[in-house]
């Protein structure tokens, strides 16, 4: 079992009356690719502002690699942050931006000389040395403030929505780009972002965060199959959060059907809260569905039709390769393995919220 | 913490050391002496007799009006003359920029004696039109400095947008460009009549025997002392524009119309 | 990936009425009271009283006379302006960190105290100086050594940074709100410390700012010949004093034209400054 390098103890961070952080608990195992996951104002940046040095949490305690780091101003701590929008020194030229930190170390010219050529070559961007930065597009721009911090080879790297300034294409190459360098550096990284397709693809364990609380960690096969509960489940992906009724365990009535699933242990006549992902609902013959139903919206998506089916009440979101046209009366089943069972919220601050981005 | 402090300190003592000498003129303006150089006790007895005071009421009535004249005159050419840099080619629009700054970098002595050699050889009376002409010169590059950056922001597809849905071109320009460059002409035009009501170097050089603004009143009036009624008028400008400056920025915006019949 | 550096796009231009039409009145205004009455001061400080052409009257500056008091101008305009740079960048700094509102800032620095005239604020300072003056008082009673300056050249300095020293701090307030916090913390994130992010980051990044600063302040200062008359006694003459002299006393246009000239050679070289570090071409005076 690796170790852990970064442990948050306890953080509790306050902004006027705005409570940031409410006793967030939360531990990164060196080499990992994590992901701080949730819309605006959940709390993520201040989280990697207080491990980056930047901010002072009110309480609680970071520790790094076991030794307390909490009072450690930023420049001397063994970890380097690429910033939103980079943040390059606008007035140094490329070779000069990715020296910085060596030269601040007193390394050698002959080793700043090697570390800028390969830094250079790491990031596909051989060349550029004598460039200055507001010559380069976004997406170099951005190579260049991960090249100027991994030269210093630190223990881990904090990334704040480093690709939020680009477009998607571009996003998508970095993002490949960005799985390489960490697998060929093996340091640890911290990735901060509000955009779940980037999570799910990048990160070896996503922390999804809203209003202060941490409401899920898992694996993103986890987070996206089994959410913990209907903001998670609203955040990652398209659902069908449905209230419902626990019968009893493995059998769960929605919308007044019976479906069996294969979660335990939430009691009897319980009410629940169901999450079917559309590519999950089945279309069917009427009658040889569990419910039935009317399409009632058809929207040809490229990969899939999206389809909105009307059925005791509940507008279904479905996902399908077959298409059924609008008006058309269709069955509904839903595998069992494909029913998520979630608690209700404990709080109204779990409740999903509607995100715009 | 110590940090905070000594920055708060600092800021103290800067504003101490700017706004010294002006609470120094409001006491003097109370002080029963004649001289400056010695408290003669309180008394309100300048602000009584500033008024019987022609000759000052007559400058300020000059300044006043100078002030107001030029920044209303230089308002609207400055406002002009952003529009049309604005849409000028590169080479142009450098080349008016570095004329519109000559005023604004040239040395305000240089500024005035070209300007008094330029109303000499013109043979000009020079009295109250020869200040107002000079006032509105050095007022120009204010305007459109602070027209400018109004006039980045703006959005072009605003313009075409009203265009678009019917507006003549004169209808899309005072409906909807105006308004968005309404704060930087106001903000141009305040900075204008401050400018000029502060002026005293291009004025020296540009009015006439006769012909005073308060400046000038005041420059004469150095080497026999300065009257106290001129403290006191100072003191009164002063005050009234804190007065403004504080209402405008601490009178909370009203979100609902007032009730009618509740006091 | 495209290796060309990304374009940004030219903006826009619109012209909202006849291009001719706006340009006519700001063209003709400017031509006739700022281009022709400077090349006027050019004719008649190259030229003597029956209209010859001359450099004597630029020449007169190497008199003893003139060259002292164009050294002490420029000493003493040195001087308030580096103290003036001293005083301002650490105010500059601290209000940026602040995120004071920029208008509220400026009304509070720049255009409040100027509704006080200007004559009378600096004359206020002959009585705060005094020997038996306020800040004589105070420093006696705090059994502190007591300041003597009214009538020296340190009074006319301490009139000059009193009066310029708003020009100092809106430039670089200016350029130090420009600049990225992230930039800031960048620095400190790859190691440097408070002093090497000032030194290395901060400051080479203010340097606009401070060019700017420099050159509102030192034209006026070489240039005045008001505080140097308030503050200076009337023993004290600078340039700016002589020039006035030549205009308002001595009547000598030629010879007050022709010390103009040198002056603005100087001013010259301070605009040529402010042009190679004000890309833009806006001026970020204001």
């Amino acid at each position: 079992m690796s170790t852990k390098l970064i442990d948050l103890q306890h953080i509790t961070k306050t902004y006027g009356d705005n409570t940031v952080l409410d006793d967030m608990n939360l531990y990164i195992r060196e080499n990992e690719f994590l992901t701080l996951l949730g819309p605006s104002g959940c709390g993520k940046t201040t989280t990697l502002r207080i491990i980056g040095g930047f901010e002072k949490p009110d309480q609680g305690v970071v520790l790094f690699n076991g030794r307390d780091i909490t009072n450690l101003p930023p420049n001397k701590r063994q970890l380097n942050t690429v910033f939103q929008k980079y943040a390059l020194f606008p007035h140094m030229t490329i070779a000069e931006n990715i020296a910085f930190g060596l030269k601040i170390k007193g390394k050698t010219k002959a080793y700043i000389e090697d570390k800028i050529k390969y830094a250079l070559r790491l990031v596909n961007l051989d060349g550029f040395g004598s460039r200055m930065p507001d010559s380069l597009s976004g997406g170099q721009q951005q190579r260049i403030a991960i090249a100027r911090a991994i030269v210093n080879e630190p223990k881990l790297l904090l990334l704040d929505e480093p690709l939020g300034a680009l477009d998607l294409k571009l996003r998508q190459d970095m993002q490949y780009e960005l799985i390489r360098l960490k697998n060929e550096l093996g340091i640890t990284f911290i990735y901060v972002t509000h955009d779940q397709e980037e999570a799910l693809t990048m990160s070896d364990t996503i922390v999804v965060m809203n209003q202060g609380y941490i409401q899920q960690i898992g694996t993103p096969e986890k987070i996206y199959n089994e959410p913990e509960n209907a903001f998670v489940a609203d955040f990652i992906g398209d659902s069908n959060i449905i209230p419902s009724t626990m019968v009893r365990d493995e059998l769960v009535e929605i919308l007044g059907a019976r479906f069996a699933c294969v979660d335990k242990g939430f009691g009897t006549n319980k009410p629940v809260d169901v999450v079917i992902r559309p590519e999950d609902v089945d279309l069917v013959a009427p009658g040889d569905g569990t419910l039935t139903g009317e399409v009632t919206h058809l929207i040809f998506k490229g990969v899939h039709y999206e389809m909105e089916v009307t059925a005791n009440g509940f507008e279904w979101l479905v996902h399908s390769t077959d298409m059924f046209p609008v008006g058309a009366q269709v069955g509904i089943r839903v595998d069992p393995f494909d029913i998520q069972i979630m608690n209700k919220p404990a709080s109204e601050d779990e409740e999903a919220v509607t995100i715009d981005e | 913490m110590i940090k905070k402090y000594a920055q708060k300190i600092y800021i103290a003592l800067i504003f101490i050391f700017m706004y010294a000498p002006i609470v120094t003129l409001i006491v003097l303006s109370f002080n029963a002496s004649r001289t400056r150089a010695k408290w003669g006790g309180f008394t309100l007895k300048w602000y009584g007799a500033l008024f019987a005071n022609a000759e000052i009421m007559q400058a300020l009535t000059n300044t006043l009006l100078i002030a107001f004249l030029s920044a209303l005159i230089a308002t609207l050419i400055g406002t002009v003359a952003t529009l049309s840099i604005n849409s000028m080619k590169r080479a142009n629009r450098a080349l008016f920029m570095s004329i519109t700054n000559i005023p604004m970098l040239n040395a305000e002595i240089v500024t005035g004696i070209s300007l008094m050699l330029l109303f000499l050889t013109l043979r000009a009376k020079f009295g109250f039109t020869t200040i107002l002409l000079s006032h509105i010169t050095f007022n120009i590059p204010y305007v459109i400095l602070s027209v400018m950056p109004r006039m980045k922001q703006l959005n072009p597809s605003v313009y075409e947008a009203a265009l678009d849905l019917g507006a003549s071109k004169s209808q899309a320009f005072f409906r909807v460009v105006f308004p968005d460059l309404m704060p930087g002409i106001l903000s141009g035009f305040l900075m204008a009549f401050t400018m000029s009501l502060d002026d005293f170097i291009i004025t020296h050089f540009t009015k006439g025997p006769g012909v005073d603004t308060l400046s000038t009143k005041i420059y004469t009036e150095v080497k026999k002392g300065i009257k106290p009624e001129m403290y006191a008028l100072s003191t009164l400008i002063f005050v009234t524009v804190l007065v403004l400056l504080l209402l405008v920025n601490h009178t909370p915006k009203p979100k609902e119309p007032k009730m009618p019949g509740r006091s | 990936m495209n290796k060309a550096a990304v374009k940004k796009p030219e903006s826009i231009k619109i012209s909202y009425f006849n291009q001719k039409l706006l340009t006519a009145p700001y063209l003709v205004w400017s031509a006739a009271f700022i281009v022709i009455p400077l090349c006027m001061i050019f004719y008649y400080g190259l030229t003597d009283k029956s209209g010859a052409f001359t450099l004597e009257n630029v020449i007169s500056i190497a008199s003893a006379e003139h060259a002292k008091a164009l050294w002490l101008s420029l000493l003493l305009s040195f001087v308030s302006t580096l103290i003036c740079l001293l005083l301002a960048y650490p105010l500059a700094m601290i209000l940026a960190q602040k995120n004071v509102s920029r208008q509220s800032f400026i009304v509070l620095i720049f255009i409040l105290p100027m509704w006080m005239n200007f004559l009378l604020r600096t004359l206020a300072w002959q009585t705060l100086l005094e020997k038996t003056g306020v800040i004589n008082s105070v420093l006696s009673f705090l059994h502190l050594p007591t300041l003597n300056i009214i009538n020296t050249p340190g009074a006319i300095i301490l009139g000059m940074v009193y009066n310029f020293l708003p020009f100092m701090v809106l430039p670089l307030y200016n350029s130090l709100t420009k600049i990225d916090p992230n930039v800031v913390n960048a620095a400190y994130d790859l190691g440097a410390n408070a002093v090497q992010t000032f030194l290395r980051v901060i400051l080479p990044l203010s340097v606009p700012g401070v060019i700017s600063g420099i050159t509102m302040v030192f034209v006026p200062a070489l240039t005045t010949f008001v505080i140097s008359n308030l503050l200076g006694g009337s023993k004290i003459l600078l340039i700016g004093n002589v020039i006035e002299q030549e205009f308002t006393q001595a009547s000598n246009w030629h010879l007050g034209s022709g010390l103009s000239i040198v002056l603005m050679v100087f001013i010259l070289i301070n605009m040529l400054l402010t042009a190679i570090f004000d890309k833009n071409g806006e001026g970020n005076a204001l």
